[in-house]
């Protein structure tokens, strides 16, 4: 209660308008201690003894205050008027205000006007009237310029005649006043149609939404976590989704969708800057585009099952071959051996070791001969099994033997050398001796002549022996590259020679060149021929098989792409329709290939069955795969050591 | 700006090198003859004119020519673009077809702040077109599906017979991202808000509104306040009253009420009698999924999306009020007792009154999907909510079918497998509780019981073998030949070889085939098993819960 409030800013006047009204009001009754210093900051006098000077020129000593707190605070307490009493400044007095001038810091504080009778609100006295009265307010005469017509006005607007005569202003034109809208397709007149518009492919439409984007999609389209790191991880053009999906409790809690903007931006690019195009889309049933080809059932017989293994090699099997009647069976191992088998038991009649590695055996294809030739390094091997029919293996040996030197010698590109006693014994009746390796021997249908391939780079790679007068011959002059095998025409006087990419066919009468054969194909293997003599297979080590219409043209008729690794050898039955391709994927796969007699009508070539049974081995499957004569059966040897029947 | 306005497209060379100059770089061409196109259009004149007024106007500014400025300001060149649109779409139904991006463009443009990005006048325009399209849907009750998503709200409506999908934001603030150019959008929105005017001004026409919509007149006396205290602009509130979307709009001829006349069936040729049967089936079901919430009357909580939820009720018939001070156009009060169902989005509802049900704003969206008011025992407060399915996916065969669609699916065609097979369920589980203990005991039984057996054979065999010779006989086994599978064994081998002889192309093209269709059975799978798990996981957890609770 005895707080007086600070004043704040009207205060400082009220302090200053007031003190030097204060001596007038005491003059009479105290001594005059007006301070002489002036209108300046009192601090300036805070060190001094006296706080300025009287009208004499005197200091005014600060009055002694000794007072200390426990004084100040007993004062307060006891001194009635301790609220209104200031220090005046001027002169360090303690002044006690009067009622009117508490009166008056009261008014000011409240924002009203110092003096108790001023009247703010005086009624307004309006000494101009809005009337016109009919004297002027100024008695001064009017200006000539105002009775004659302005000169620069009058240049103004020829100035603007002049131009809207010369069309450089032009009047204002009028505002358009059709409706913004209106019936746009009211006359559709079908000749107004740009041609252009037939031509316009419309933008596909945005795809709708599936029920991974729901707010609340069910739990099985929530990311896993890992799914949600690939998603991060992946492209974003790359996404399957633009979004990862979630799921929110209830609808409150759905915030919005940053990409919104972002979204419909990048389908304004994708409506003006991306190309269209009508794609025809392949609208095909994938069953329609399986070939209907007749049905394996009704091109029967061919082999379908395992029937017999022929266990006894203890390597890789790599060449087989059979005798004309069928009934004997002679494979060719890694493990320097020969082996006979009854087809029928699968019993090994006959082991013939040889020294060295059996690269191919042949059976005579006649059959009244019971010969077998046998590849072994540099030598060709002609073996008299004597197997089967006493008097025909007898009439062999009598046919070999029966052989008279000619008189005069002739040069050779081999040696022919008559078996030794112990080499009789074991079966052996004529060595035929090369310079190099012999990789393949082949016999004519006639069972007289045969020919031999020389691993060479030289032209001497092909010889074609005659056995009855034991003389041999090299029938190219030149080399064509490296011969992978060779070939006799069944009935006509060809000779094939297959290269790495190439076949040719000679004419052994005329002694020419009558086709090339292109088989495209890297690396040819294998080779035979049609019993017809019209139609020729080749295999590849890139796992295609060619096959060849003579008389259609020289490239392949089909090339038949079945087999997943490199193909080692074909085979033809010599008289049902069937063909069999083995392969290092450890399959025999057979099909069926009917030559008709009628030119116009092509071969049908329809594969019937995949025969498995060779366990791989040195990542080799199949080496060898050869028909039986007469029945629908086919041989396979593999690098497991077995000869495999099927029938 | 040109291409956009007129849909020019950019094309495919078919050789891209002779094109390109023997470069393959990806480079954008156009046809020549399009772009000789462009030169033609009256519309480049305008624009060039447009340039000259700005470069005037700059000048003059520059200049502070304040009447020249007033001068130019005045006859500022405008230009329209409804030649370019009567162009690009010849007929009403071009239009309509095209009309998809034009809505969710003009009601993204209608969510925009009023600052900087664009024109005041554009949003506004927006804003404006898009609540009439909203009001003719509603008037011609053509809104087919709705689909609540991440990304914002799908609405699909059937106009004139063409579908027509569009997407609004949810209603929050975007944050605007940098990497946009605005001005296309703006070009764009531009010609849409066009395209749009002119749709809507035929559509409205169409139904013998009035266009500019105008609110029934009896509505707009009860719109009126009813202090007769006036809102600062009527001009501006009209809008709003009409984006209430609660009013019905006034029509130039007034409707009867008889006019549904029969329709004369004209059978088709080559249709027969069970087609027949079955379109005039569909027109009923139609008829009926239109008239969905007729006579149900919505209140709609203020958390809850309010511009959405009325739309969709009004579209199938229903009434739909709100607060009076959330928006304008509230027709009646939270306590009046007419009211059917409350659409409430918060975990309880204090103050419940009787006689209504207090629902989750997604059993509106369920229903229109359904077709038919959905049982409200799984959309209450609080409740856990069955997932929202996509009203737009149309599963064909061998796609994966989640299990609610076939719930629905069973639902629409009457059988009301629900509650049955959920107490099924219940009752099953405490079998299963119970089979599973005595399983599990007996398998133990059984076990011990099989390997005491074993030991004594064994046993048994080993003083056989020490009295008899070591050489036995194995009885073999008779083998029954499967006829079935052998048949398929052959028929698959068939098809493995015929395969093996198909040209190179087919064979590729069907090997694409089979891949996309291995992997489609794959993804499927890969849900199921999904799904799968998560239900045996719920399970599991329950009964855990369960035996806590008996414990």
């Amino acid at each position: 209660t005895s707080f007086l409030p600070l004043p704040r800013h009207p205060g400082v006047h009220l302090l200053e308008t007031v003190s030097p009204a204060l001596p007038s009001h005491r003059s009479p009754l105290l001594q005059d201690i007006r301070n002489t210093v002036g209108n300046i900051p009192m601090e300036w006098y805070q060190d001094f003894p006296h706080i300025g000077y009287n009208l004499e020129g005197k200091k005014i000593y600060k009055p002694i205050r000794n007072k200390d707190e426990l004084d100040m605070f007993l004062e307060k307490m006891e001194n009635p008027d301790y609220w209104r009493t200031v220090q005046d400044k001027m002169t360090g007095a303690d002044i006690k205000l009067t009622d009117e001038q508490v009166d008056l810091v009261h008014r000011l504080q409240k924002g009203q006007f110092g003096d108790v009778h001023f009247n703010p609100y005086e009624p307004a006295v309006d000494f101009f009237t809005h009337e016109v009265m009919i004297h002027p307010v100024t008695n001064r005469p009017a200006d000539k310029r105002s009775f004659i017509p302005s000169l620069i006005e009058k240049e103004k607007v020829s100035k603007l005649v002049h131009a809207i005569k010369m069309g450089w202003i032009k009047p204002r034109k009028p505002k358009e006043d059709t409706p913004t809208y209106y019936d746009l397709w009211a006359h559709e007149d079908p000749n107004s149609i740009l041609g252009r518009h037939k031509m316009h492919v419309p933008a596909p439409k945005m795809k709708l939404p599936g029920h991974e984007e729901s707010y609340n999609p069910p739990p099985e389209y929530l990311l896993t976590e890992e799914e949600k790191l690939a998603w991060e991880q992946q492209e974003p053009a790359e996404r399957k989704l633009n979004f990862v999906p979630q799921q929110y409790r209830c609808l409150r809690a759905v915030p919005a969708y940053s990409r919104f903007i972002h979204e419909r931006f990048e389908r304004c690019l994708d409506l003006y800057l991306c190309p269209r195009q009508r794609k025809m889309r392949v609208n095909v049933d994938p069953e329609d585009l399986i070939p209907k080809l007749p049905k394996p059932r009704d091109l029967q017989p061919f082999p379908t099952t395992q029937a017999l293994v022929y266990r006894g090699h203890t390597s890789l099997v790599r060449c087989l071959s059979i005798s004309p009647s069928g009934q004997w069976l002679v494979s060719g191992s890694d493990d320097c051996t020969v082996r006979f088998w009854e087809v029928c038991t699968a019993r090994c009649m006959k082991t013939l070791p040889t020294g060295g590695v059996v690269k191919s055996v042949a059976w005579n294809p006649n059959p009244t001969i019971c010969l077998v030739a046998i590849c072994v390094e540099q030598s060709v091997l002609l073996v008299n099994p004597c197997l089967g029919d006493k008097l025909l293996y007898g009439a062999t040996d009598q046919l070999l033997e029966s052989y008279v030197a000619p008189e005069e010698e002739r040069v050779q590109p081999v040696q022919w050398v008559t078996a030794t006693v112990e080499e009789h014994s074991k079966g052996i009746r004529l060595v035929v001796q090369h310079s190099k390796a012999v990789k393949q021997v082949t016999w004519h249908g006639k069972g007289d002549y045969f020919a031999s391939v020389v691993s060479d780079n030289s032209n001497m790679q092909v010889l074609i022996h005659q056995t009855s007068k034991r003389w041999s011959q090299n029938p190219f002059r030149k080399s064509k590259g490296l011969v992978q095998c060779v070939l006799f025409h069944p009935i006509r006087p060809y000779f094939f020679v297959a290269t790495q990419r190439y076949v040719r066919v000679y004419n052994l009468l005329k002694q020419e060149l009558t086709k090339k054969l292109m088989t495209n194909c890297k690396w040819v293997s294998s080779m035979a021929i049609h019993p017809g003599g019209d139609n020729i297979i080749c295999g590849s080590y890139d796992s295609k098989l060619a096959w060849f219409d003579l008389d259609l043209s020289t490239r392949p008729y089909q090339l038949l792409r079945h087999h997943k690794k490199a193909l080692r050898s074909v085979a033809f039955h010599k008289h049902y329709p069937l063909f069999a391709s083995g392969s290092d994927d450890g399959t025999v796969i057979v099909c069926h290939g009917m030559v008709y007699n009628d030119l116009l009508q092509n071969p049908l070539l329809v594969p019937v069955k995949v025969l498995k049974g060779h366990v791989m081995t040195l990542d080799l499957g199949v080496l060898d795969v050869l028909f039986h004569p007469t029945q629908p059966w086919v041989f396979s040897s593999g690098a497991d050591g077995t000869v495999r029947l099927y029938t | 700006r040109l291409c956009i306005l007129k849909g020019i497209y950019p094309h495919e060379p078919k050789h891209k090198k002779k094109v390109n100059k023997g470069s393959t770089a990806p480079r954008t061409f156009y046809l020549l003859k399009d772009i000789k196109f462009l030169l033609h259009e009256p519309i480049v004149n305008k624009f060039r004119e447009y340039k000259v007024f700005v470069r005037k106007l700059r000048k003059a500014y520059g200049k502070s020519e304040w009447s020249t400025v007033d001068r130019l300001k005045d006859n500022k060149p405008s230009y329209k673009l409804d030649h370019i649109v009567k162009e690009r779409y010849p007929t009403f139904i071009d239009a309509l077809r095209d009309l998809d991006d034009a809505l969710s463009m003009c009601f993204l443009f209608s969510t925009f702040p009023r600052t900087g990005k664009c024109h005041v006048q554009t949003i506004q325009l927006c804003r404006r077109l898009a609540v009439e399209f909203l009001n003719y849907v509603i008037a011609s009750r053509s809104l087919r599906k709705v689909f609540l998503s991440i990304k914002g709200i799908y609405y699909q409506a059937e106009v004139l017979g063409q579908p027509i999908t569009w997407i609004t934001p949810y209603t929050f603030a975007h944050d605007h991202p940098t990497d946009v150019d605005y001005r296309v959008m703006a070009t764009f929105t531009e010609f849409y808000t066009t395209l749009l005017g002119f749709v809507n001004f035929r559509l409205y026409h169409s139904l013998n509104l009035l266009y500019p919509p105008k609110i029934d007149g009896q509505a707009d006396v009860e719109l009126k306040p009813a202090e007769g205290k006036d809102y600062a602009m009527d001009s501006e509130s009209y809008l709003e009253k009409l984006s209430a979307l609660s009013a019905s709009l006034a029509r130039v001829v007034a409707p009867t009420h008889e006019d549904e006349v029969e329709m004369d069936e004209f059978p088709v040729e080559g249709e027969t009698a069970e087609q027949m049967d079955v379109r005039k089936k569909e027109q009923e079901a139609l008829e009926k999924h239109k008239k969905l919430f007729e006579g149900l009357r919505f209140f709609l909580n203020r958390e809850v999306p309010r511009e959405p939820l009325a739309f969709i009720i009004r579209c199938f018939g229903g009434q739909v009020s709100w607060d009076k001070s959330l928006c304008i156009g509230a027709t009646y009060d939270v306590s009046d007792p007419s009211i059917t169902h409350q659409i409430v989005d918060r975990p309880r509802v204090e103050q419940q009154v009787v006689g209504r049900y207090y629902l989750q704003p997604q059993w509106v969206f369920d229903s229109v999907n359904a077709k038919l008011c959905l049982p409200v025992a799984d959309y209450f407060p609080g409740v856990l909510l069955p997932p929202h399915l996509s009203p737009f996916v149309t599963e064909q065969e061998g796609d994966y079918i989640p299990p609610e669609k076939l719930k629905l699916l069973a639902m629409q065609k009457g059988e009301n497998p629900d509650e049955e097979s959920e107490e099924e369920e219940e009752e099953e589980e405490e079998e299963d509780d119970n089979d599973k203990e005595e399983e599990e005991e007996e398998e133990e039984n059984e076990s011990e019981r099989e390997e005491e057996m074993k030991l004594k054979k064994m046993e048994e065999q080993k003083t056989q073998s020490n009295k008899v010779l070591p050489v036995k006989v194995t009885a073999g086994k008779l083998r029954l030949e499967d006829r079935q599978r052998l048949e398929q064994e052959q028929q698959s081998e068939e098809k493995r070889l015929a395969i093996m002889m198909m040209k190179k192309r087919e064979k590729y093209l069907y090997k694409k085939i089979m891949f996309g269709k291995k992997r489609k059975v794959r993804e499927a799978n890969k849900l199921a098993a999904k799904r799968k798990a998560h239900d045996t996981a719920i399970k599991e957890e329950k009964k855990k819960s369960k035996k806590a609770r008996r414990a």
